[in-house]
Order: structure tokens, then C-alpha cells, then sequence
């Protein structure tokens, strides 16, 4: 019972030395040092160990401490601006990589595919990778032409894409759509970018 | 004092350099304080302490302005100096500095304000016996003793300092002082 009670009482001690103990056990923890030796030598021990650590004079950093930080402070501020930039705006973060991905992908596409190729339909004819709207003939829809020519002598009811190639229009040629040539890296993935993003926005 | 450092972080965040040797000059005693009585020896302590401050440069950006600038700084430190114990060999402390040019710089850091050479002496000695009783308690002990007693922070701060519950850094505050009145007692 009483090691029981000596226990309690250097745990009030503790809380006394934190300024954390309620007043009835501050009360109790008094009372009990005055009839209890041990306590007490055990209390006094304690202040004295506080009382010494506290007492290490307060000790100041060397000479030159502040120069030596600011030498060793990492010199690309430029790489630090663009990080916190892009640390504050994770949507930033996102658009740059899909960037990243969509030129990667573009670009490693481009690179790829150099075979002819067109878009089928019975009225188009094929020559020495030139593609041929025939005179009289009616392509109705869309043509897409990659890596070759094209010859309009006839109509095309819709849009001509040529992509790495030249288009040549007959007098008589007619096309009711946009015409457009795509002969650089940039310009074909700029197409797809626009293309890409008029399919989202006919989404809505 | 929080509103000065809030307006030089604001600058250091713009991009001005210089603002942070502001910081630096505020901040550079207590925290190499710190690391001192972490660490033991002068020397890892400038070192760790220089460290923690080029880490606070290079993450300002993950600083939250709204909380107090030193709590985040002295966790920092506090962090490097628990990593810094936990690698070296467990006998590596004061003692082995204290004979070296290190020890003397340090010698002549501490008695820069005292007077009589002689009492310098004797109380730079007892100044070494305790920080020797310092180095010797387990690390998590030491952290919690050092931030209390030498930095004199708040309990709360300590538990946040160190993201440990309240409850924890109160144990071992309680440890720590069994552990230094035990070592201490015959002084």
C-alpha cells in the first residue's frame, strides 16, 4: 500500500513539474512531502536534474553560420519557381502530361506509319500512291489521304485531309468541305489536337 | 516576430534570396542549440544545423502559413538530428571531441559571456558532465528533454514537433527526468 502511494506520488510529482496537475493532488502531493523522506529526496532529485539541464548555458551558433547557409543554398531558383508552380497547380501538372503523352504518341505516329494510304470508297482510284476523284465521279463523305498525292477531277461532298502530301485540283474539281494539307510533325499534331478536341466539345 | 518571418517568406517565395538569410539570422541560435544538445559535438551540430535550414529553403513551398514558422523549423531539425543518431556508432559522443580543435572553439563559444576564467572553468566542466548525461539518454527521451528544458517549448508544441500524442511526449518527459535524476543525483 504505501510503494502503491509512492508511485502515485512521483507520478503527481511529474505532473507538478509539467504545471499539469489538478490543485486536490497538488494539495495531496504536499501534504505527503512533508511526513515522507523518501518522497521528498526523490522530488528534490528531480528539480536539482531539471534545474541543471535548464542551467547549460545558452549557447550560440559559430561565427559565419548564416554566409555558410546562404553558400550552400541550391542555385536554380528557376527549376524551384517552376516546381512550386506546378506544386500549387496540379492542374497544371495534369496538362502537361497529357501533353507530354499525346506529343510522344503523336510524334512516335507520325514517325511510324510512311505507307500510303487512303480512305476507301468505289469512286476513288489509286495510281502510284496518288489517290484519283475521277472526272464525273461523286466521293460522298470525308477523304483522308496519308503519305501521297491526290487528284481532284471530280466532287468530293465532304472534307480532304492530306497528311504528308500534295493535292491537285482540276478545273472542274470541287470539294464542298475544308481542304487541308498537314506536311509538318507540328502541323499534324496540332490537327489532332483540334480534331480531338471538337469531338469532345460535340460531345456536349 | 511570426509576422516578420511570415513577410520574409512571402519574399523568399517571390523568389528573393536574400530574404531568407533574415530567417537564417533569427532562427540560427536556437536551432543550432538544438542539434548541440542533440548531437554532442559542435561540429555535427553546425552541420545538421546548416542542413536543416537549406531543407526549410528548399520546401518553403510546403510550409503552412497559417502555423507557426519555428514549430515547422524545429521539427526539421529535430528529424535530421534523431536520423543523425540513429546511423552513428553509439560511443561516438562528447567525449571523443572534446579533445580536439572542435572542443576548444566550443570552449571559447560558451565562456564568451562568463567572467572569471577560473569559475569558467569549473562550470564549463559541469556544463560537460551534464551534456555527457544528455547524450547518454536513449534518443527518444533526449528529444522530448532537450525541446522541454532547453528550448523550453510548450508540451503541445512538443507533441507537435515531433507528431507524437500528447500523452506520449508527457511518458516520456516523465521517463527522461527518472532517467537524468538518476544519472544527475550526486552533483
Amino acid at each position: 500500500m504505501v510503494e502503491k502511494n509512492h508511485e502515485l506520488m512521483i507520478e503527481y510529482m511529474h505532473e507538478f513539474l509539467d504545471d499539469d496537475i489538478l490543485p486536490e493532488r497538488e494539495a495531496e502531493l504536499r501534504e505527503h512531502l512533508k511526513h515522507c523522506a523518501d518522497c521528498r529526496l526523490h522530488f528534490n532529485e528531480l528539480r536539482k536534474a531539471v534545474a541543471l539541464v535548464q542551467s547549460t548555458s545558452h549557447i550560440q551558433a559559430p561565427a559565419g553560420f548564416t554566409q555558410s547557409v546562404m553558400m550552400k543554398l541550391p542555385k536554380e531558383k528557376k527549376k524551384n519557381g517552376l516546381k512550386r508552380l506546378l506544386g500549387r497547380h496540379p492542374i497544371l501538372v495534369a496538362a502537361a502530361v497529357f501533353m507530354i503523352l499525346m506529343t510522344t504518341s503523336l510524334v512516335s505516329a507520325w514517325n511510324e506509319d510512311d505507307q500510303f494510304a487512303v480512305t476507301m470508297d468505289e469512286n476513288i482510284i489509286v495510281q502510284d500512291n496518288t489517290a484519283i476523284v475521277p472526272e464525273g465521279k461523286v466521293v460522298k463523305g470525308d477523304i483522308v489521304v496519308r503519305n501521297g498525292d491526290i487528284r481532284i477531277e471530280g466532287k468530293v461532298e465532304g472534307n480532304v485531309t492530306i497528311i504528308n502530301g500534295e493535292k491537285y485540283m482540276a478545273k472542274a474539281g470541287q470539294v464542298t468541305g475544308e481542304i487541308e494539307e498537314i506536311n509538318m510533325v507540328f502541323d499534324w499534331i496540332w490537327h489532332h489536337i483540334k480534331t480531338f478536341f471538337k469531338d469532345v466539345f460535340s460531345g456536349f | 516576430m511570426e509576422e516578420i518571418v511570415r513577410r520574409r517568406i512571402t519574399e523568399v517565395l517571390k523568389g528573393d534570396h536574400n530574404a531568407f538569410s533574415e530567417i537564417v539570422e533569427l532562427y540560427k541560435d536556437k536551432v543550432y542549440q538544438l542539434c548541440y544538445r542533440m548531437l554532442g559535438n559542435s561540429h555535427e551540430a553546425e552541420d545538421i544545423a546548416q542542413e536543416a535550414f537549406i531543407r526549410a529553403y528548399v520546401n518553403i513551398d510546403r510550409y503552412n502559413t497559417s502555423r507557426k514558422f519555428s514549430t515547422w523549423l524545429y521539427r526539421i531539425a529535430t528529424n535530421l538530428c534523431i536520423d543523425r543518431i540513429r546511423k552513428k556508432k553509439p560511443d561516438y559522443y562528447l567525449d571523443a571531441e572534446i579533445a580536439g580543435t572542435d572542443g576548444l572553439t566550443m570552449y571559447s563559444q560558451i565562456a564568451a559571456d562568463g567572467s572569471q576564467p577560473a569559475d569558467e572553468v569549473t562550470s564549463m566542466e559541469l556544463q560537460n558532465e551534464i551534456q555527457k548525461e544528455i547524450s547518454s539518454l536513449p534518443e527518444k527521451y533526449r528529444s522530448v528533454i532537450v525541446l522541454k528544458y532547453i528550448e523550453e517549448l510548450s508540451l503541445n508544441e512538443i507533441s507537435e514537433i515531433l507528431d507524437l500524442p500528447l500523452g506520449t511526449v508527457k511518458t516520456r518527459i516523465h521517463r527522461g527526468r527518472e532517467a537524468l535524476r538518476k544519472r544527475l543525483r550526486h552533483y
